[in-house]
C-alpha cells in the first residue's frame, strides 16, 4: 500500500504526460482526467486509511527501496518511511489533490492541453510525496526541488502569457536560493553526523550537542549552523520574509495549481522541514529565536500588505504567507505539534478559499480584479457560502477548525518564555484583526454590495458545475470539523502516543491563561469582521477616503513594502551589468586584447618589420653584411 | 593479457574505416550517402565493441585492465594501453557520441562529405588513445593529434568566423601543451622512463613536482579551459558546425580533466596539494563569472559555451578536493556534461538547421510547434542547471559536498553558481521555447523528424537514468577513485 501511494502518481503523471503528445480530442482529454484523478483518489483512501488505521496505536515503517547515491561514506537511498508526521502530511497531500484533480476536470474545461495539466498535477503530487516520505536528507531534497520544477511548470502552464513565464521563473530562482540554504544545511550535517539518515542523525543528536563546526573560518555551534541553513531553505518553499516575493507572483498559474501547490501543500514543505527536523532544532536555541523572528514578522508583513491587495487571489495567497508565518512561530517555540496541527486545518480551509475563488473568477469570467466585481451572492450561493465557510475558519471563528490550530498557537506565544515570545504574541494578535479584516474585505467586495460589473456581464454570471463544487464541499467538511475531530491527537491529551516520537513534543499548561487572553482571538476576529463589514458595506466610500488620507502608506503596501522593486535593483540589474562587463570588458577587451588578439597582432607587427628588412637590394645586404663581419672580427680581437 | 587486443582495436577501427571511405571516389548524392553510412555503420560498431568493455571489466579491481604493452622507440617509451575505472566511461562516451555526431551531420553538411567524415573517424581515434595511454608520449602524441581534425572541422566546415575562431582554438591549446611536451621530456630524462604506471609511484622532488606540475597544469587548464584562459573556447564553439561543438563540449574538453586526475594529481600529489586554493579560486570565479557571462548572452551556443566553463569549474573543484566524493564527483560531472551539453548544443542545431540563426531574439513561442523538441530540450536543461533526479545533480552534489568539507568559503561561492545556472538555464529556455508564436518565420518550424528522435532518446534516457540510478557509474569508477585518494595519501604523508 505504502508502494502504490507513491507509484500511482507517477504512474498518472507518466500515462497523461504521454498523451498530451497525441493531438488533443475528446477521448484523449477525458482519458488523461479520469485515470490521473482515479489514481490520486485511490492515492488519497489508501492515506486515509493508513492514518486513521496508526491513530491510536502508530507505527513506524522504513521501507528501502534502492540505492541512490552512494560515494565513499556518503551513502542516500530511495526510501519509503512512514512515520505520524508523514501519515499527516500523506492525509494532507493526496486528499487536496484528489480534490483539486477533480475540480481541475470541471475548471480547465476550456482549456486546450488537459492531460499536459493532468499530467504536472500528479508529477507535483509525486515529488509532494517523495518529499515527505525520505527517510534521508537527500531524497527530500530531490522532492524538494521536484516540487520547485512542477511548480515552475504549473505557474507558467499558460506558457503564451510573458507574465506567468516570468512568475514561473522567478519562483524557481527564489526557491533556488531558498535550496541553496538547505544544500548547505545537508553539507554540514554530513559532515557533522557522518550521514543524512533520518535514523542515524536524530538518534544520536544528543551526543552532538555541543560539537563546533568551522565555518568561514568561524567556530560555530554546529547544531545551530545546521538548523539556520535548513531554514533558509524553508524559508524559499514557504515564501516567508525576504524570500517571499515569488508566492503572490506564483498566482498567475491557473487556480487549481494555487490552491494545491501554494496553499495547502508545497509551501508547507518549509514547516514540515523544521518539523521534521525537531530533534535538531530542539537543542539549536538561537536558531529557534531566528525561526520565530521571520515567522512572526512574516505573519505581520503579509498581513499588512494582504489588507490593499485588489487582486482575489494575491489577497489569499498573502493570507497563506501570513498563516505560514504563524506555524512557523509555533515551531520556532517548540511547539511543533502546534506547527503540525495548523498546517493540517490550514490546508482545507485554504485549499477551499482558492478553489472558492477559482469559482468565482470562472463565474464573472476570468476576472480577478476584486474592483470589477461586487454583488454576485445571489448568481453563486453556493460558492459564497463555501467561502464564507473557508473565512470563517481562517479568522479562527470559535469551533471552526482554524479557531482551535490558531488559539493553540497564541497561547503559546502567550505563555513561551522564548526571547522573542513577546514579540510574536503581539504580532500575531494584530495579525489576527487584519487576517479577519481582509478575508471579509474580500468577501464583501466580490459578494456584496452593488456591481461594479457591466450588465451584459452580469446577466451571464453562473454557478460552478458540480464537478468543482463537490470538491468545495469535502474541504469545507474539514474546515468546518477536523480542527474538533484531531486536536487531541495533535496538540491535547493523546499527543505523546500519536506523534509516537517522531517530533519532539512539549507539554504546557495551558489552564493558566487567562480568561480575556483566551477569548482575545475570536473577540478580536470579530472586530475585524466589523470593521470591513462597517467599511465596505455600511460606508462603503470610507475605505476610499482611508487611503486617500494617508497616502504614502497606502501606496507603500500596495507596493508590497516594494521589496520586487529593492531587489530587482540590488540583486537583478547588478547581475546583468557584471555580466555584461565580464563578457565585453573583461573577456573580450582585457583578456583577448592582451592575450590571444594582443599577441597576433604583436606577432604581426613584428613581422611587419622583419619584412622591411627584405628589402630586394643588394647594396643593402652587402652592407649588413659588412656590418655583421665587423662585429664578429671585433668580438674575435677583443676576446683574445 | 594474451587476449584480444580490444582497446587497439577500439583505436584503430576508425582508422580501417577512413581506408574504406576513401575508396569511395565519385562526388555525387548517391556516394555521400554511402559515406554518411559507412561511417555511421563504423563508429557504431566501435560504439558495440566498447561496450563489451562493460562486460569484461573487473570491478573489484583498481588497477590498469585490458593491457597491452610492446616496445616502441627506446626501452623507456613503450605502446602502452590500459583503462581503469577513471578513463573507461571516457572511452564509452566517445564511442556513443561520435556516431550521434555523424548522425547529426547527416543533413547539415553539404559539400566534402568524405573529407568531413574522415576528419571524424581520424578524431575519434585520438580521442580514444588518450583516455586509453599508459605512456606519456603515446598520450601526447593523442593529445595534440586531436587538434588537427577538430582545427579542420571548425576551420572548414563552420561558420563565418570560422578562421578566426579556428587559429584561436589551435594555437591557444598548441601553445599551452608546449610546456607539457617540455616537462614529458624533462621526465623522460630525470627519470629514463615515460611510463605511466612505473611514474604513478615514483617520488619526484618537490621543486620538480611544482614545475612539472605547472606545465601539465597550462595545457589542461586551456583546454578544460578555466578562466581566464576561457575565450577560445565560446569562439570556437560559436563557429563550429553542430557536430563540431558536441564533440569539443562531449570529448575534448574532458582530456583536460582526465589528465588533471591522472597526471597532475598523480604523479605530482604534493604540488597539486600546495596550488589547490590557487584551483579552488580560479575555479569558483570561473563558476559565477562565467555563469553571470551566459546571462547575458544573445548567441544560443555562446550562452551554452559559457555555461560549459562553469560546469568545467565544478570538475576542477572537486579533482583538487582530494577526496573520494570530489573526484568521484568530478568524474561524474564530466560524462554529465559530455552527454548533457552534447545534447544542447545538438538541441541548438535542430533549430539552426530549420532558421539557419543563433540568436535567441529570433525565436520564441517553439512549444506549439515543437512539442517533442520542447520536451527534450527542457529534460536537458534540467540536467544542466542540476535538478536532483538528473545526471546533472549528482556529479554537482557530490563535489559541493566534498568541498564543503575542505573548505567552506569555496563552497559557498561555489553553491551560488547553482542559483546562477538556473537563471540563465531557464532564462535561455523560456526565450526560445515559451511565449506566443508570433514571428512569421517561425510558422514554417517542423517537430523533430525520426533521425533527431534516435540523436536524442539515448541522450534523454541516460541524463535521467544516471541521474535517478547513478549506482552501476559509481560502482565502476569507485575502486580506482579510492586507489588514487589512498596513493596521495601515502605520498603526502
Amino acid at each position: 500500500m505504502a508502494h502504490s501511494i507513491i507509484l500511482l502518481p507517477l504512474i498518472g503523471f507518466l500515462i497523461s504526460c504521454s498523451l498530451s503528445f497525441f493531438k488533443s480530442n475528446k477521448f484523449i482529454d477525458r482519458a488523461a482526467e479520469i485515470i490521473t484523478s482515479l489514481f490520486i483518489t485511490i492515492t488519497a483512501i489508501f492515506s486515509f486509511y493508513i492514518f486513521i488505521d496508526n491513530i491510536g496505536d502508530p507505527s513506524f515503517v522504513s521501507i528501502k527501496l534502492f540505492n541512490w547515491i552512494s560515494s565513499g561514506s556518503f551513502n542516500a537511498d530511495w526510501s519509503i518511511y512512514l512515520d505520524t508526521a508523514t501519515r499527516v502530511m500523506l492525509v494532507v497531500i493526496t486528499s487536496v489533490s484528489a480534490l483539486v484533480h477533480i475540480y481541475s476536470v470541471g475548471y480547465m474545461s476550456h482549456d486546450d492541453s488537459k492531460p499536459r495539466f493532468m499530467g504536472y498535477l500528479s508529477l507535483f503530487t509525486f515529488a509532494m510525496l517523495m518529499l515527505v516520505t525520505a527517510d534521508n536528507f537527500l531524497q527530500l531534497f530531490f522532492g524538494w526541488e521536484g516540487v520547485g520544477l512542477a511548480s515552475y511548470l504549473l505557474i507558467g502552464f499558460w506558457y503564451k502569457k510573458p507574465t506567468a513565464n516570468a512568475a514561473a521563473i522567478k519562483a524557481f530562482i527564489v526557491n533556488r536560493i531558498g535550496d541553496f540554504g538547505l544544500a548547505l544545511g545537508i553539507f554540514t550535517i554530513f559532515i557533522v553526523f557522518g550521514s543524512i539518515e533520518y535514523q542515524t542523525v536524530f538518534n544520536n543528536v544528543t551526543s552532538f550537542k555541543n560539537v563546533n563546526f568551522n565555518f568561514l573560518g568561524i567556530e560555530l555551534h554546529a547544531l545551530t549552523l545546521i538548523c539556520i541553513f535548513l531554514f533558509i531553505g524553508a524559508m524559499g518553499k514557504s515564501a516567508q520574509l525576504f524570500l517571499h516575493t515569488w508566492l503572490p507572483d506564483a498566482m498567475e498559474g491557473p487556480t487549481p495549481v494555487s490552491a494545491l501547490i501554494h496553499a495547502a501543500t508545497m509551501v508547507t514543505a518549509g514547516v514540515f522541514l523544521v518539523v521534521r527536523c525537531s530533534p535538531l532544532f530542539d537543542l539549536a536555541p538561537v536558531a529557534l529565536d531566528f525561526v520565530v523572528l521571520i515567522g512572526a514578522s512574516t505573519a505581520f508583513f503579509a498581513a499588512t500588505v494582504g489588507l490593499v491587495q485588489n487582486d482575489i487571489k494575491r489577497v489569499i495567497a498573502y493570507s497563506t504567507c501570513s498563516q505560514l508565518g504563524y506555524m512557523f512561530v509555533a515551531a520556532g517555540l517548540g511547539a511543533y505539534g502546534a506547527a503540525m496541527f495548523h498546517l493540517f486545518t490550514h490546508a482545507f480551509f485554504k485549499a477551499l478559499l482558492f478553489l472558492g475563488a477559482g469559482s468565482v473568477i470562472h463565474a464573472v469570467h476570468e476576472e480577478q480584479d476584486m474592483r470589477k466585481m461586487g454583488g454576485i451572492s445571489n448568481f453563486v450561493p453556493i460558492t459564497q457560502l463555501m467561502m464564507i465557510i473557508g473565512t470563517i475558519s481562517l479568522m479562527g471563528f470559535p469551533f471552526t477548525s482554524g479557531y482551535y490550530s490558531k488559539d493553540a498557537i497564541i497561547e503559546t506565544a502567550y505563555l513561551s518564555n522564548s526571547n522573542f515570545a513577546d514579540y510574536a504574541y503581539i504580532l500575531l494578535t494584530v495579525g489576527v484583526v487584519m487576517t479577519s479584516f481582509y478575508s471579509w474585505r474580500l468577501m464583501f467586495l466580490v459578494f456584496n454590495g452593488k456591481t461594479r460589473m457591466a450588465e451584459e456581464d452580469l446577466s451571464k454570471v453562473h454557478e460552478s458545475s458540480s464537478v468543482m463544487l463537490i470538491p468545495l464541499i469535502i474541504l469545507a467538511i474539514g474546515a468546518l470539523f477536523f480542527g474538533f475531530l484531531f486536536k487531541n491527537y495533535f496538540i491535547g491529551y493523546y499527543s505523546d502516543v500519536f506523534w509516537n516520537g517522531s517530533i519532539v513534543v512539549h507539554h504546557e499548561d495551558h489552564h493558566s491563561i487567562p480568561l480575556l487572553i483566551y477569548y482575545l482571538p475570536a473577540i478580536l476576529g470579530i472586530a475585524g469582521f466589523i470593521i470591513a463589514w462597517f467599511m465596505y458595506i455600511r460606508k462603503s466610500d470610507m475605505a476610499k477616503n482611508i487611503a486617500e488620507l494617508n497616502k504614502p502608506l497606502y501606496n507603500f503596501l500596495l507596493n508590497k513594502w516594494y521589496f520586487d522593486e529593492l531587489y530587482n535593483s540590488i540583486f537583478v540589474k547588478p547581475a546583468m551589468a557584471i555580466g555584461q562587463i565580464f563578457w565585453k570588458f573583461i573577456d573580450g577587451l582585457i583578456i583577448d586584447g592582451y592575450g590571444p588578439n594582443g599577441i597576433a597582432a604583436l606577432v604581426s607587427r613584428i613581422s611587419i618589420k622583419a619584412k622591411q628588412v627584405q628589402s630586394g637590394f643588394i647594396y643593402h645586404y652587402a652592407f649588413a653584411i659588412l656590418i655583421g663581419l665587423s662585429i664578429i672580427i671585433t668580438f674575435i680581437i677583443f676576446r683574445f | 593479457m594474451s587476449e584480444i587486443p580490444i582497446l587497439s582495436i577500439l583505436i584503430f577501427i576508425p582508422v580501417v574505416g577512413i581506408f574504406f571511405m576513401l575508396l569511395i571516389r565519385n562526388n555525387d548524392d548517391q556516394s555521400s550517402q554511402n559515406l554518411k553510412h559507412t561511417a555511421l555503420w563504423i563508429t557504431f560498431l566501435n560504439f558495440i565493441i566498447s561496450l563489451s568493455l562493460l562486460f569484461s571489466f573487473d570491478l573489484n579491481n583498481p588497477d590498469f585492465q585490458f593491457v597491452e604493452k610492446y616496445a616502441w622507440i627506446e626501452s623507456g617509451i613503450s605502446y602502452h594501453l590500459g583503462i581503469d575505472g577513471v578513463s573507461i566511461l571516457f572511452v564509452i562516451l566517445t564511442t556513443m557520441l561520435v556516431p550521434i555526431c555523424i548522425l547529426a551531420s547527416y543533413e547539415s553538411i553539404k559539400f566534402s562529405v568524405k573529407e568531413y567524415l574522415i576528419s571524424f573517424l581520424a578524431l575519434e581515434t585520438f580521442m580514444i588513445g588518450v583516455f586509453c595511454s599508459l605512456d606519456l608520449v603515446l598520450f601526447y602524441l593523442f593529445f595534440e593529434g586531436g587538434l588537427i581534425p577538430m582545427f579542420l572541422i571548425i576551420g572548414i566546415w563552420g561558420g563565418e568566423r570560422r578562421v578566426y575562431s579556428t587559429f584561436k582554438f589551435f594555437l591557444y591549446t598548441l601553445a599551452g601543451s608546449v610546456f607539457m611536451l617540455l616537462a614529458i621530456i624533462y621526465i623522460f630524462i630525470s627519470t629514463g622512463t615515460t611510463d605511466v604506471e612505473t611514474l604513478l609511484v615514483y617520488n619526484f622532488t618537490t621543486n620538480e613536482q611544482l614545475i612539472l606540475w605547472i606545465a601539465f597544469f597550462t595545457s589542461f587548464m586551456v583546454k578544460i579551459p578555466m578562466w581566464p584562459f576561457h575565450t577560445w573556447l565560446p569562439d570556437a564553439h560559436v563557429e563550429a558546425p553542430t557536430a563540431g561543438s558536441v564533440i569539443l563540449a562531449g570529448v575534448l574538453l574532458k582530456m583536460a580533466g582526465y589528465g588533471f586526475i591522472r597526471f597532475s594529481i598523480g604523479f605530482f600529489p604534493d604540488a597539486s596539494e600546495f596550488f589547490a586554493p590557487f584551483i579552488f579560486s580560479l575555479s569558483v570565479i570561473a563558476i559565477i563569472v562565467t555563469s553571470l557571462i551566459a546571462l547575458v548572452q544573445e548567441d544560443m551556443k555562446k550562452l551554452i559555451a559559457y555555461s560549459s566553463v562553469a560546469h568545467m569549474g565544478f570538475v576542477t573543484l572537486g579533482i583538487f578536493t582530494f577526496t573520494v566524493q570530489g573526484i568521484e564527483g568530478g568524474i561524474i560531472q564530466m560524462i554529465s556534461h559530455g552527454i548533457v551539453s552534447a545534447a544542447l548544443f545538438l538541441c541548438v542545431g535542430v533549430v539552426y538547421d530549420r532558421l539557419h540563426t543563433r540568436e535567441i531574439a529570433r525565436y520564441g513561442g517553439l512549444v506549439s510547434k515543437m512539442p517533442f523538441y520542447s520536451f527534450s530540450f527542457m529534460i536537458f536543461i534540467l540536467a544542466s542547471l542540476g535538478l536532483p533526479g538528473t545526471s546533472g545533480f549528482v556529479g554537482e552534489f557530490l563535489v559541493l559536498l566534498s568541498i564543503f568539507t575542505v573548505n567552506t568559503y569555496f563552497a559557498i561561492f561555489a553553491t551560488t553558481g547553482v542559483v546562477l545556472a538556473a537563471t540563465y538555464s531557464l532564462w535561455l529556455y523560456r526565450r526560445i521555447i515559451f511565449g506566443a508564436l508570433i514571428k512569421d518565420d517561425l510558422s514554417e518550424m517542423f517537430d523533430l523528424t525520426r533521425r533527431e528522435i534516435i540523436i536524442f532518446l539515448p541522450l534523454i534516457i541516460l541524463t535521467v537514468f544516471i541521474g535517478l540510478y547513478p549506482k552501476p557509474i559509481i560502482n565502476i569508477i569507485e575502486p580506482s577513485t579510492e586507489k588514487i585518494v589512498n596513493q596521495i595519501k601515502m605520498k603526502l604523508d
